[in-house]
């Protein structure tokens, strides 16, 4: 029981991550219908800057805030100069083919910048002289303080995003962007804009979710994003594109389901990659939308 | 409705073409039987002598994108002089591709014949993710996985079961084809770009199930046959021109038969799909038929290069975790570039992406990681300057060249004749 415990919460610490990169996939598909394929190399670069301004002797915690801005401005340029110009009109697949250009070119640009050695991201929670989280007790389990302080970030981020999409005027207007551009542009909103807005939120989230990843682990390089990007599309798919509750519900999901399966299911010992693919596989057979996502009516 | 236009009488027939505009016009059908011949010896460039004519062009180009060709048909397509010239321009790049490849091999050392060969693999599982992708609008990440099945058939039927080489192509073709109708049923519930992250998945897991469950020498997941299987078969060919012209050989007869699919009652049903899902299945198109038949076409054609992939790299390798997602990468990279929903793309996007990775390699002494960054580079580059392609973008070019050289006369005749009837 104790091990079905441990299990679930080292499963819940690794769905929140899942849950928070699958966010910022989701923010980028509500306001631009893409999906980015770079996301998980923007994260990592970005933990890299803040690996490094903590390095360099800034608080943690003030090194990954000021990554997020650093994250947030090039997330709006990369819209502004990267997609935009391929986006309008055109097909898709051009996009994908930007998306994966820069997959590439961003994950060699952080080698060439910050070395192919394994680094250590300092923890922005309480650990230890030799770097191991420091635990407490809760009914009976010792639990991580990266589990503790990975979940409230992940609680926080998604109250800032409902207050800010559902409560404010900016909100109303990514929304309204998101559901129809064409007839915002006719009220006035500045598609544009909101568009850069939307990958910059994106790109700042990604940032907060990569700095926090690499501190969980032990060490970091430049592969760092790769399997985790593959579980945040799997919960990005398996919650519907659309929905950002979707996406943080089945992000857990994703990384319970995993924690478990490969714990109680020999087999799967090596392909633990299967879970979410499998998940993914049978909500959408089941239902295609995802699980949160709205039925689109299409027009002939 | 058989073609009954033949070139003399192409000015008389010129109004019943307008009529019938939307379906093939006769002209196509001569155009057709004119290249005919030539196709067969065209190597990697089935298509040279006979890229889809105007008519078909339209079918091909997508709603809301401009069907460069077949804007200028009226004018170059009922005009004899200007179509002729394109056909003669075709046939002419066509012969001269054809007897640059047959020379290739013998011109080049062998490590270079052994690059080309690559190209043409590459350009094989191209040709079939653009079946998929290009003409029936399937996006697929995941092309990587089934170039894997094809090599890891061919490579444990020689090194398990002792077969020589060329007997396990069709075998790989036809496991690969399974595992395509495998992926290809519940891909028929999803679309476009949830779809493309389902198979981004297969190719991310496909190396992980290949070391779980292959043992090669030493336990790894990594097969290598007996070099001597693939040895020269006739005297006075070196092995690596042996190894090149049988890809070469494999790759025209893929490339003539997707050619000829895609103007099939099959490929006008695929394009239906494509571009209108809804109405195509209106006017009788069994959907799921054409789609899942579409999604193993598809993957046996990336299995068939695969198995050749086994026998010029000498190895099916399943050590390195994200080699198949980049595999998938690579095709998908290359029918864009090169054109997708045309027949020279996917040949034109492998040559590109080959020589282009092979010349960004050593590009920057000292700064071996920075290739990839000038290979995404390049891609976005041409991804802003030719968005429809190489393939596309030449299209369009010969149609703007062709359209100013029509004499004046020429030009006012063209519109009175398609306003007669």
């Amino acid at each position: 029981m104790d091990l079905f415990i441990s299990q679930l919460l080292n499963g819940i610490g690794n769905g929140v991550v899942y849950a928070s990169v699958a966010l910022a996939l989701v923010l980028i598909f509500r306001t631009t219908g893409l999906l980015n394929f770079a996301q998980g190399e923007m994260a990592l670069f970005s933990t890299y800057i803040s690996w490094k301004l903590a390095s360099s002797g800034l608080p943690v915690v003030a090194a990954i805030l000021l990554s997020m801005v650093i994250a947030f401005v090039a997330g709006a340029i990369i819209e502004r100069v990267l997609i935009r110009p391929v986006e309008v009109g055109r097909s898709p697949l051009n996009v994908v083919i930007v998306t994966l250009g820069m997959f590439l070119a961003i994950n060699s640009f952080a080698q060439l910048f910050f070395g192919t050695d394994p680094q250590t991201m300092p923890k922005p929670w309480p650990s230890d002289a030799s770097g191991n989280d420091e635990r407490i007790n809760f009914l009976g389990q010792s639990i991580s303080w990266a589990v503790i302080a990975l979940a409230l970030v992940l609680t926080a981020e998604c109250v800032l995003l409902f207050l800010l999409l559902q409560k404010t005027r900016l909100g109303l207007k990514i929304r309204a962007v998101a559901s129809n551009p064409d007839s915002s542009r006719l009220v006035g909103i500045n598609a544009g804009a909101i568009l850069m807005l939307g990958w910059a939120l994106s790109a700042a989230i990604g940032a907060l979710a990569g700095s926090l990843v690499a501190a969980r682990s032990t060490g970091f390089d430049a592969s760092l994003m790769a399997t985790v990007l593959v579980y945040a599309f799997a919960a990005a798919a398996l919650g519907g594109f659309d929905s950002p509750l979707g996406a943080v519900i089945s992000g857990l999901v994703v990384g319970v389901a995993d924690a478990l399966t490969t714990q109680y299911v020999d087999a799967l010992n090596g392909i633990e990659l299967v879970v979410p693919l499998g998940l993914i596989l049978i909500v959408l057979l089941v239902r295609p939308t995802g699980l949160f996502g709205r039925q689109t009516v299409e027009r002939v | 409705m058989t073609p009954t236009g033949s070139p003399p009488d192409r000015p008389a027939e010129r109004p019943r073409r307008t009529l019938r505009a939307p379906g093939r016009g006769g002209g196509d059908g001569a155009a057709g039987s004119e290249t005919g011949v030539t196709a067969p010896v065209d190597p990697s460039h089935p298509g040279a002598g006979g890229m889809p004519d105007g008519d078909q062009a339209a079918a091909f180009a997508r709603p809301g994108e401009a069907p460069a060709p077949a804007a200028t048909s009226p004018g170059t397509g009922g005009d004899g002089q200007g179509r002729d010239r394109v056909t003669v321009i075709r046939i002419a790049t066509g012969v001269i591709l054809a007897a640059a490849a047959l020379y290739a091999p013998f011109y080049f050392e062998p490590e270079l014949n052994r690059v080309l060969a690559q190209v043409l693999y590459i350009a094989i599982a191209a040709m079939g993710l653009n079946l998929l992708t290009g003409f029936n609008g399937q996006v697929s990440i995941g092309h990587g996985a089934f170039f894997g099945v094809g090599a890891f058939t061919t490579a444990i039927l020689m090194v398990d079961h002792g077969w020589t080489y060329e007997p396990t192509i069709p075998i790989a073709a036809a496991v690969a084809a399974a595992v395509g109708v495998a992926v290809g049923v519940p891909a028929l519930r999803v679309r476009g770009l949830y779809l493309a992250l389902i198979t981004l998945g297969l190719a991310v897991i496909f190396p992980r199930v290949a070391t779980k469950y292959v043992k090669g020498q030493g336990g790894i997941a990594l097969l290598r046959p007996d070099r001597s299987e693939f040895n020269s078969l006739i005297d006075g060919l070196a092995s690596d021109q042996w190894q090149y012209f049988e890809c070469l050989v494999i790759a025209v007869v893929l490339f003539v038969l997707a050619w000829n699919l895609v103007r099939s009652r099959t490929g006008r049903a695929m394009i239906a799909v494509r571009d209108q899902e809804l109405a195509a299945s209106t006017v009788g198109v069994n959907l799921s038929r054409v789609k899942v038949g579409t999604f193993a076409l598809s993957a046996a054609y990336a299995g068939v290069a695969g198995s050749l992939s086994v026998m010029i790299d000498r190895a099916a390798d399943g050590t390195n975790p994200i080699l198949y997602f980049q595999r998938s990468i690579e095709f998908l990279v290359a029918v864009v570039i090169g054109g997708a929903a045309t027949i020279l793309g996917p040949a034109v996007g492998a040559f590109l992406i080959v020589f282009l990775r092979r010349n960004t390699e050593n590009l920057i002494e000292g700064k071996e990681v920075l290739a990839p960054a000038v290979f995404g580079a390049a891609l976005i580059v041409i991804v802003y300057v030719l968005p429809e392609g190489v393939v596309g973008g030449l299209r369009k070019l010969v149609a703007r060249l062709t359209k100013r050289r029509v004499p004046p006369s020429a030009l006012t005749a063209a519109p009175m004749s398609e306003s007669a009837p």
